[in-house]
């Protein structure tokens, strides 16, 4: 397949390369003097000069502790800082900002619900169902969970080409389970999930439904409600946002009944010297003075993609992967991972070079200034599935653009070159 | 970059030395490198009178530099007693691969050095300081 450089994108749709001087990472070259391909947005994403600049303003100009200080200050943080929290509601469809708790990331809110609410509902031969698609951070919290209380995990098992198995998950549903752990994307393998279903299945086996929204929520249009999920997590850093901020949505009564994971300063309304009461959700799960200011970053973030769309965002990324799926399948000894079709595979794709280990062809690769992530993705059960021990992976964001694309081939190219 | 993967780099990775597993062997020892998950094995055959490495393989797979850094320091090891082996310092095998090894490779450089310490040892050891360098 030939690709132009020039060639336009989808109609309707914006320019990766013309949003490029949005972003100061790309402003100057790489160490090896090349123009920076970034194809890691899987593993974090580059900053948009606004979230650089509101974060900066608000730490020179609106800073102060929230939810306390009786003074100017302190009230403008706190309003940004809850302005914050209504925006990411928005940007998820949640009904209500009080189902908004700030947390460090996606790991943190999966652990939050682990072992706020795991500790408190899971006993004894219950069953936890999650799959072998996953992120270690929606395994590992499970595992030590069902450890903990004497519970069995069921992981979900994956076809050849990296789907969910469904009957599987009927299977290992059957018998009724009390939660169930998925992923809107495969971080590894770039699969989108068939949530919907997947959420139905899961209900119609008494579960409440845990969405790991890390690798979704930054690429495509997320509605809680419309997904009919119980829990769902979600990281900034992925999604243009600073590091250290995320993000758990919980369906209010859930977030009611269940007792706090940290606790210390804000997340109480009265302590005496027998005990405390807690305050209402969600300050009852942020003990301690917030990450204000990435908060503040993260809101501005999601004004960005905002601003684009996320059907936009999605549009764009869909594009670009059907045409690195395609260059990629004319060049011998790629393996590429995850299913085929555009509508199943988000902007990841996960391939392995034929006798070149991962790790030489990230190496080479950012000689030619591409950066991508070779590895295990932290979802070691994956690379176990497909019988390797790393892959290369190459992930797109708003940024990227057809050149990309051809740099990314060129990159597999030069390395095949080196190697051969 | 053609400084990393220099011929002899690439040779010793299509052709590696020493790759294989000895039957019988006096240590044995296998370990992996957390960041790739690459594992490596390593047995070692030692003269019965002066514990003298007679013999080493290593196996496994992973990346040209782990690879080759295996079969580059297997090749000096035979005549070495245990004792000198222990000695070892990670650096020199740095020094002989040649090569810029940048902070994110040097644990594919030092995996071999590390499983060989293992194996005369007898037990995982840590990380040499030199693998956790960060620029």
């Amino acid at each position: 397949m030939a690709i132009t450089p020039a060639e336009p994108a989808i109609p309707g749709a914006f320019s990766g390369a013309s949003l490029r001087p949005d972003f100061p990472v790309f402003d100057g070259p790489t160490r090896s003097g090349k123009r920076l391909v970034y194809l890691d947005a899987a593993a974090s994403s580059p900053k948009p000069r606004s979230v650089i600049e509101t974060m900066s303003d608000a730490y020179s100009h609106h800073y102060a502790n929230v939810h306390r200080g009786i003074y100017e200050l302190s009230e403008d943080a706190t309003s940004r800082f809850e302005g914050a929290r209504r925006k990411v509601a928005r940007f998820i469809g949640a009904r209500s900002e009080r189902e908004i708790v700030f947390v460090r990331n996606a790991t943190e809110a999966i652990n939050l619900v682990a072992y706020s609410w795991g500790r408190a509902n899971l006993k004894a031969g219950d069953r936890v169902v999650t799959t072998q698609l996953e992120h270690h951070a929606n395994i590992v919290p499970w595992q030590q969970l069902t450890r903990e209380v004497g519970a069995t995990l069921e992981y979900v098992a994956i076809s050849d080409d990296g789907r969910l198995e469904l009957d599987d998950l009927r299977a290992k549903l059957r018998g009724g389970a009390k939660l169930l752990a998925v992923a809107g994307v495969s971080n590894a393998l770039g699969t989108i999930n068939p949530l919907a279903e997947i959420i139905r299945l899961g209900h119609e086996a008494g579960a409440l439904v845990l969405v790991d929204a890390a690798q979704s929520a930054p690429h495509m249009p997320v509605d809680v409600v419309a997904l009919d999920c119980d829990f769902l997590a979600l990281s900034g850093h992925k999604m243009l946002g600073p590091s250290g901020i995320g993000a758990l949505w919980g369906r209010r009564a859930l977030l009611d009944a269940m007792p706090p994971f940290m606790t210390g300063g804000s997340m109480i309304t009265r302590v005496t010297m027998d005990g405390a009461e807690w305050n209402e959700v969600p300050y009852k799960f942020e003990a301690g003075t917030p990450a204000i200011v990435e908060a503040i970053g993260l809101g501005a973030a999601i004004d960005y993609l905002g601003a684009l769309g996320m059907d936009a965002v999605r549009a764009h990324e869909r594009y670009l992967f059907a045409q690195a799926w395609a260059v990629l399948s004319d060049i011998p000894g790629v393996w590429l991972l995850g299913p085929a079709d555009p509508d199943l595979h988000a902007g990841v794709i996960s391939f392995v070079l034929d006798g070149i280990h991962p790790h030489d062809v990230a190496t080479v690769f950012d000689s030619e200034g591409v950066a991508v992530r070779a590895g295990h993705h932290c979802a070691q059960p994956v690379m176990l599935r497909y019988d390797i021990p790393a892959t290369t992976r190459a992930s797109f964001y708003v940024y990227n653009d057809t050149d990309d694309v051809v740099a990314l081939a060129d990159a597999v190219r030069a390395t095949q070159k080196l190697f051969g | 970059m053609d400084n990393l993967y220099r011929d002899f780099i690439l040779e010793h990775y299509r052709n590696p030395h020493n790759k294989g597993f000895l039957d019988p062997h006096d240590l044995h020892f296998a370990d992996s490198n957390p960041t790739c998950g690459d594992e490596m094995s390593m047995t070692l055959r030692l003269d019965p009178s002066t514990h003298a490495i007679e013999d080493v393989a290593f196996d496994g797979r992973g990346c040209a530099i782990s690879q080759a850094s295996a079969s580059i320091m297997t090749d000096g090891l035979r005549g070495q007693t245990v004792e000198q082996v222990k000695a070892m310092n990670p650096k020199d095998l740095l020094d002989e691969l040649g090569v810029p090894i940048g902070p994110a490779r040097l644990k594919c450089a030092l995996l071999a050095y590390k499983v060989l310490q293992g194996a005369v040892r007898g037990g995982e050891v840590a990380w040499p300081e030199e693998a956790e360098a960060v620029g």
